[in-house]
């Protein structure tokens, strides 16, 4: 009926009513709390965290609660409140290579110094319903320990190869990198730029355009040199102290692909790097992520630049969901002003168009 | 609305100073260089992209207590993203008056449509802009849009109309014609209907647009030369329904068109709610 | 002005001096010097990788050499630098006293356009605004190109190649420009295509009392349409004259070889 769109203040309280009870579902279940949400979505909380660029898993696990688990929105509304939120300065980089690591593999060698450390990893599970989790009160056997005395330094495998000159080098820089979400992008953005989006941009859409790379849109002949999940030191420089302190560890992933690089009329054939640093343990975006960065390079290392994931301005203008999920949902609004104008115009044109139409089709 | 957004300790009009002497800054070039569009850090908003979060920064950064504002989408103050948009800012900027009527709004905010009842001198319009580049149909790589803006280049919005007229007969786009500002910026409208475009040429409000998503701020100032773009032997034509408003009997309005039954029935009524029921009241006096 | 009347006819509209370019180690451009004259039809040829599309795209402004310089003597006979006049004054005049024809007309042309609104885009780019002279004058110059003006409305896609090269000309040359790049504008076209094309260009070009500078391996396009001929290889002029003189008596061992192979062919 034409005036319940015009709604107003009723309508709109009595939805945000219908959507708490909806929320909460059946009471007699026991309501979840945001402490089960951070302790057993974890994955979900990371990736909220990741795309929300917060971290932050309490807050995510209650995004989440909140969405009724609908991920966008919980990244939409975590971005909605990091947006308000005072800065205090910039961190240090990250040093990944000093990270505490849980997982770490690297396809390209057998074995290497620090070993292959599987981790908390769905890889080799049998992807068969594990009907066992359906029943309450399942506590898993606790994994076995590995010796301390394993626990070698961890070098990384770019570093290796970079030693023997056989991984081309990145330009180092010390300016001040921008901020995506202050300042808009305009192109080319430069890696600092693409980076910084690529590391919240959704998940689904980076995996697309990786995946596009692989059938050959764009081809980089990607390996994983190495993938590294964990727990790093953030550290920030006050400028009342005027030297570094530690404020807290997070979990971040790291993947570094090692790909072809045909050498040019200046420069000996080399691998060059793709690179994906991400919040959480969200490994499928960190290698999505450093497989597109790669694509993205294609400019630069002087290939062509024809397929969709080479396309700097196409993959950043469209890889953010919150964005994306606005503008596709603002569809949903009153556009009947427009579209009278349209109606008064195709009417106008049939109008000047039937006679001469049916003429033509007389004779 | 969010949780978080009944908590204490927001700014007000919700966006911290900082944030809103960037906009400031950004649209006192706006206003300096009229129809140029200025990047701004956008900022995310509780309300999605798409939904006003160019409008709502615009107006949060100008809007000060003694305000009086005003909220409409497709012309009602009633829809819901109007209500929901008023709403807001009666909650983050205490003591904000608002209104619905077109008279005595400082500050309007819209959606789709400029008020029927002529603005005046200090009146601020807001418009908010989904697409704020006129020419992202034909040219959808904005680091080249930016060059033909820089160069004045226009040409191909020109091929564009004179395509519309060999294949239609007429210019086609009955919403967001684009005008050229000032004689210098080609400026998408918003979508308002083409039938709005002549109410921003010499308009004494200032016009404000906001594009939240796409991160863009621009504006005519008052006084301003905004014309629609057409051929000499084709010009432009305001469109609006041969029809009476069922409610005020205005013939001279904008107006939406209802079905009524499933036989084809229809009528019309205003877009503008403000201005019908001011006609209604007067006629009922 | 029209092109038909140059007050300074002593005087070249496009001079090139000590132009150098290089790729790496490939000297695509070396020391080259070139001058033509109002009117007059210079033909560039020689074999592909000679430079001679790079010379096409600096003199055009459209690559920048490494040293050297360009300079274009306008309408109002004031010279100016072509790599140093700024992008805004070099499109103006690439869409008013200038044009350019590409080897594939996709190129030149807007896909996506009518005919006329192909034609017609450059008389609005000069601000053009009467729709009805706009149409009248793209169906004179389809007419003009042999494409019938009931094709107005039609889009390129569904012309031949033929047909699209000529359409790029009349959208070229709807302008009146003075002066007219002109790269392999026959090339990749069937034979009997190729000699009507040409035909068509050597009148209009001699109508219109166009300049143009002509890139091109087709060493009897060349014949028909230039005046002047240059020879380039590896990025250098070898030889330069009068096209008969240096058809019918080439002095460059190169250029000789170069006329044999066409004779043999």
């Amino acid at each position: 009926m034409y005036v319940a769109v015009k709604g107003g203040e009723a309508a709109i309280a009595n939805a945000h009513a219908w959507l708490a009870e909806e929320r909460r579902g059946d009471p007699a279940v026991p309501e979840i709390g945001t402490d089960q949400i951070g302790e057993q979505l974890t994955l979900a909380v990371d990736r909220v965290m990741a795309e929300g660029s917060c971290y932050d898993p309490g807050l995510a696990a209650l995004a989440i609660k909140q969405s009724r688990g609908d991920l966008i929105e919980a990244i939409f509304l975590l971005r909605a409140y990091r947006t308000t939120l005072p800065r205090f300065g910039a961190s240090e980089p990250l040093e990944t290579g000093a990270m505490l690591v849980r997982r770490r593999i690297s396809a390209t060698y057998k074995d290497l110094p620090g070993g292959q450390v599987l981790g908390p990893t769905f890889d080799y599970t049998h992807r068969l319903l594990d009907f066992a989790l359906a029943a309450e009160g399942h506590a898993p056997s606790p994994a076995p320990e590995a010796d301390p005395g394993e626990d070698a330094a961890c070098p990384r495998v770019t570093a290796m190869l970079a030693d023997e000159g056989l991984m081309a080098p990145e330009q180092p820089s010390d300016a001040e990198p921008g901020d995506v979400t202050r300042t808009p992008l305009t192109y080319p953005a430069g890696r600092a730029l693409r980076l910084q989006n690529l590391a919240r941009g959704d998940e689904g859409f980076l995996l697309s355009m990786a995946y596009s790379t692989q059938r050959g849109y764009g081809a980089n002949h990607p390996f994983v040199g190495e993938i590294r999940q964990g727990e790093v030191t953030v550290e920030i420089v006050p400028p009342e102290l005027g030297f570094a302190i530690e404020i807290g560890d997070i979990n971040v992933t790291e993947c570094q692909m090692v790909n072809q690089f045909n050498g040019s009329r200046t420069e000996p054939p080399q691998f060059t790097r793709g690179y994906g640093l991400v919040l959480g343990r969200t490994e499928r975006r960190a290698m999505s992520m450093a497989l597109v960065d790669r694509a993205l390079r294609a400019e630069e290392l002087g290939e062509e630049v024809v397929a969709p994931a080479q396309n700097e301005e196409f993959v950043l203008s469209h890889s953010d969901n919150v964005e994306a999920t606005g503008f596709l949902e603002h569809l949903k609004l009153p556009h009947y002003v427009d579209f009278q104008s349209e109606l008064e115009i195709v009417r106008a044109m049939r109008a000047a168009a039937t006679p001469q139409a049916m003429r033509e089709a007389a004779e | 609305m969010s949780a978080a957004m009944q908590n204490e300790g927001y700014n007000f009009a919700y966006l911290d100073e900082g944030t809103k002497r960037m906009i400031r800054r950004a649209l006192l070039k706006a206003v300096a260089v009229p129809g140029c569009q200025i990047p701004f850090g956008s900022r995310e908003m509780p309300l999605p992209y798409g939904w006003g979060t160019g409008g709502i920064q615009v107006t949060a950064s100008i809007v000060g207590p003694e305000d009086v504002l005003k909220v409409i989408d497709q012309g009602a103050d009633d829809t819901t993203n109007a209500v929901s948009i008023r709403r807001f800012f009666a909650r983050v900027a205490p003591g904000l008056r608002t209104t619905e009527r077109t008279v005595e709004a400082s500050i309007i905010q819209t959606r789709h449509r400029i008020p029927e009842t002529p603005l005046r001198e200090g009146q601020v319009m807001v418009y908010q802009v989904p697409q704020p580049e006129p020419l992202y149909k034909l040219e959808p790589r904005r680091a080249e849009t930016k060059r033909l803006h820089a160069l004045a280049d226009y040409g191909l919005m020109q091929v564009k109309l004179y395509e519309d007229i060999a294949r239609h007969g007429r210019v086609g786009s009955s919403y967001d014609h684009p005008v050229m500002v000032g004689g210098r910026y080609l400026m998408a409208p918003s979508p308002i209907p083409s039938f709005d475009n002549p109410k921003m040429h010499m308009s004494p409000a200032l016009q404000l647009f906001g594009a939240g998503r796409e991160r863009r701020l621009y504006a005519v100032p008052p006084y301003t030369d905004v014309r629609s773009l057409d051929f000499e032997d084709h010009p432009f034509v305001p469109l609006r329904a041969n029809g009476t408003c069922a409610l005020c009997g205005a013939r001279d309005t904008y107006l939406d068109e209802m079905v009524t039954d499933d036989r084809g029935g229809r009528l019309f009524v205003c877009s503008d709610t403000d201005h019908c029921g001011t006609k209604q009241a007067e006629a009922a006096a | 002005m029209s092109p038909g009347d140059e007050s300074i006819l002593d005087e070249p509209i496009l001079s090139a001096r000590n132009l150098s370019l290089s790729f790496g180690d490939v000297r695509a451009l070396d020391e080259v010097a070139i001058d033509l004259w109002p009117g007059e039809v210079l033909a560039i040829v020689g074999e592909s990788g000679s430079g001679k599309s790079t010379l096409l795209r600096v003199l055009a402004g459209e690559a920048r050499p490494d040293a050297g310089a360009v300079t274009y003597r306008d309408t109002t006979g004031t010279v100016l630098d072509v790599h140093n006049m700024g992008e805004p004054a070099l499109r103006r005049l690439a869409r008013t006293e200038w044009g350019f024809v590409r080897q594939d007309a996709r190129d030149g042309l807007r896909m996506g356009v009518s005919a006329g609104g192909n034609v017609g885009e450059r008389l609005m780019a000069v601000g053009a605004r009467h729709y009805g002279d706009i149409r009248a004058e793209a169906s004179r110059w389809l007419e003009r190109v042999e494409i019938s003006p009931t094709r107005i409305d039609d889009r390129p896609g569904l012309f031949s190649g033929g047909m699209r090269q000529r359409l790029q000309i009349a959208r070229t040359l709807v302008t009146r420009p003075r002066l007219v790049f002109m790269d392999e504008p026959t090339g990749g076209l069937d034979v009997s295509v190729q000699a009507r094309l040409l035909d068509l260009i050597r009148g209009l070009v001699s109508d219109l009392g166009i300049a143009v500078v002509l890139v091109t391996h087709d060493i009897a396009a060349a014949r028909l349409l230039a005046h002047r001929l240059v020879v380039m290889r590896d990025g250098r002029v070898v030889e330069e004259g009068l096209t008969d003189r240096v058809l019918d008596d080439p002095r460059h061992p190169y250029t000789q070889l170069l006329v044999s192979s066409v004779l043999a062919a």
